[in-house]
């Protein structure tokens, strides 16, 4: 190639430079991500005396037996589950329909309810008026409130705005119209099938924000029976003593000892256990959520 | 008005679920917010309870923990900012200069990753590798001879804004260089044959033209970071605290919480989170304005 020829010293110096720093900073973002894996398969007190750095040691699955008998950690994933398939149902559907009335010029006193959507991004009540507001209509305990609060996202409404006006173009409404197509059979039978790029975009965005949340279940669900997994997560992870307690580890043949390593041990199985479906997801997702930080950096 | 109204009635219908939303659930706290400025008692509501004025505002100010919570909250967002803010866009710049297509995209899938890990995880990473006598940091210094005895960097105030702000970096920096990666495609490839010309190396290329060009997405992304500079999230900051380092993690948002939520001081607490996102919005603006002035385009 021309341009390899005609690299020059200071180039040279650049490229060797520039590729240090990003493998750098390769191995310090992906050290701790893979550190978890290999602990989380490694013999407890290995892992608990420093033994374990580069590769597993004592390969052995003692710790996600542990955690299959955990049963709060279960109740908590069945419900983070439903939270993130209504969540995101809700979410994406609310997102969708509203955008696309919005995309349209030609919607009488749009902008005055657009700015009605924009004002809240600016200033909100906060927490205490939300949380007097959803005690006064009984909504504190009802899983229902984890996936209706912050369905309604002006930032993820822009985004597929600015999609359905880049994309879509106007005429086709006009000669739906003229088929005798309404608005809404419109949106279900011409646009939304032209639209599965942003679907994507939009499903897997509000599924990982979903998955990932905890906020709104520790202020709106007291109930142990509702609570999602991160919530659970936060107990085993945040504390020393509970883990030994929940496993019933104080009874059995091992030592102290060995016990405080498992208990610290299991934990890294935990964190891999409840990251999982995101991490499966993420090879495939990587770029539709790309896509949606492309698509929203561009003024609407 | 009334007849463009009736033709596209449907948009109205596909727009009405998402304004029920955002009347209740944004606009309410907003109405519910006036209790900062009553005694507020729920059995009377917020018409028949009390009007005291400007009260629980001027009692939050003459609180010694008033200077403790600005100092955290403003030290935590300011360090966040000044470490945080210049990083990916070094990132995105060393990218974008990558030879190699595939070590580029293999750093990206890399870095991208810690984005989608939960709060709740991160900090519990933290905490197995930081745990004093059991994680792997410990173990490490330890057996090298760098320290003796437990690890007490959870427990320290004094490193509690370090271990906040870089476990933050390792999360975002990836995520947060994508944006740029996006303006620095929109370059014109001439201007880099043109400087090529004059002489200049890479690093001439990436200081004087690549950087001067995404000029605008910076300082977009400025004035939107100094809008939130006292917002630190509560979650992180929540999660991170234990009864020793309080004197550090205490911040505006949890303080609301632990007033509010867990003592019950409904209006009092209700202030303390206006006058929060009263400085927000105000910082906002006025950045937004200083930027206009200097001649940047501003965000609205």
């Amino acid at each position: 190639m021309n341009a390899e020829v005609r690299r020059s010293r200071a180039d040279v110096v650049y490229d060797t430079v520039n590729v240090a720093f990003l493998a750098l900073l390769l191995i310090i973002v992906l050290y701790p991500l893979y550190f978890v894996v290999i602990a989380s398969f490694s013999d407890p007190s290995a892992v608990g005396t420093g033994k374990v750095i580069l590769f597993p040691k004592g390969f052995n699955f003692n710790g996600y037996d542990l955690i299959f008998k955990y049963d709060q950690l279960w109740v908590g994933y069945r419900n983070t589950v439903i939270y993130t398939i209504g969540g995101t149902a809700l979410s994406v559907s609310l997102t969708l329909m509203t955008a696309y009335a919005f995309s349209r010029k030609d919607m009488a006193g749009r902008g005055f309810i657009v700015t009605l959507f924009i004002i809240p991004m600016f200033i909100h009540g906060g927490l205490i008026p939300t949380y007097l507001l959803v005690r006064e209509m009984h909504m504190i305990d009802n899983p229902l409130i984890v996936m209706i609060l912050g369905c309604v996202s002006m930032w993820n409404i822009i985004i597929t705005r600015t999609f359905f006006q880049t994309t879509i173009p106007q005429e086709l409404f006009e000669a739906a119209k003229i088929d005798g197509c309404g608005n809404i059979g419109y949106f279900t039978k011409v646009v939304l099938p032209l639209s599965k790029a942003i679907i994507a975009v939009l499903v897997v965005f509000s599924a990982v924000g979903q998955w990932n949340s905890f906020f709104n279940a520790l202020i709106y669900l007291n109930d142990r029976n509702l609570i999602p997994l991160q919530l659970v997560l936060r107990e085993i992870l945040t504390s020393q003593t509970q883990m030994m307690q929940q496993l019933e580890l104080g009874i059995g043949d091992q030592d102290m000892a060995e016990k405080t390593f498992l208990a610290e041990s299991v934990k890294y199985g935990i964190i891999i256990v409840s990251s999982l479906p995101v991490l499966c997801i993420y090879p495939f997702a990587q770029k539709y959520f790309v896509k949606g930080v492309m698509i929203g950096s561009l003024k609407g | 008005m009334i007849d463009r109204v009736k033709e596209n009635i449907g948009l109205y219908i596909l727009v009405l679920p998402a304004l029920l939303y955002v009347i209740l659930f944004d606009y309410m706290p907003l109405y519910g917010v006036l209790i900062a400025f009553e005694n507020f008692k729920p059995i009377k509501g917020i018409w028949g309870s009390d009007w005291i004025g400007l009260y629980h505002f001027e009692r939050f100010m003459h609180l010694d923990i008033f200077w403790v919570l600005i100092k955290n909250t403003l030290s935590l967002s300011v360090y966040s900012l000044l470490a945080g803010f210049p990083i990916p866009i070094i990132l995105a710049l060393a990218l974008n200069s990558v030879r190699s297509e595939r070590f580029k995209k293999v750093v990206q899938t890399v870095t991208y990753a810690p984005h989608f890990i939960s709060t709740v995880i991160l900090v519990g990473m933290l905490n197995v590798f930081l745990s004093p006598r059991l994680g792997v940091v410990s173990q490490l210094l330890n057996s090298a001879g760098m320290m003796n005895g437990p690890l007490m960097i959870l427990t320290n105030p004094d490193a509690f804004s370090h271990l906040y702000v870089w476990s933050g970096i390792w999360q975002g920096v990836g995520w947060g260089s994508i944006i740029y990666l996006a303006a620095l495609s929109g370059v014109d490839p001439s201007l880099h044959e043109a400087a090529k010309v004059d002489g200049a190396n890479k690093f001439h290329l990436a200081w004087h033209v690549d950087l001067p060009s995404i000029r605008p997405t910076i300082v977009t992304l400025l004035i939107l970071s100094c809008g939130g500079i006292l917002g630190i999230g509560f979650e992180k900051a929540f999660l991170m605290q234990n009864s020793l380092n309080l004197s550090a993690s205490e911040v505006i948002s949890t303080y609301v919480y632990k007033s509010g939520l867990l003592q019950s001081q409904y209006s009092f607490s209700a202030a303390v989170g206006l006058f929060n996102s009263a400085i927000n919005l105000t910082l906002l603006l006025t950045v937004n304005k200083l930027a206009k002035k200097f001649g940047q385009s501003g965000i609205f």
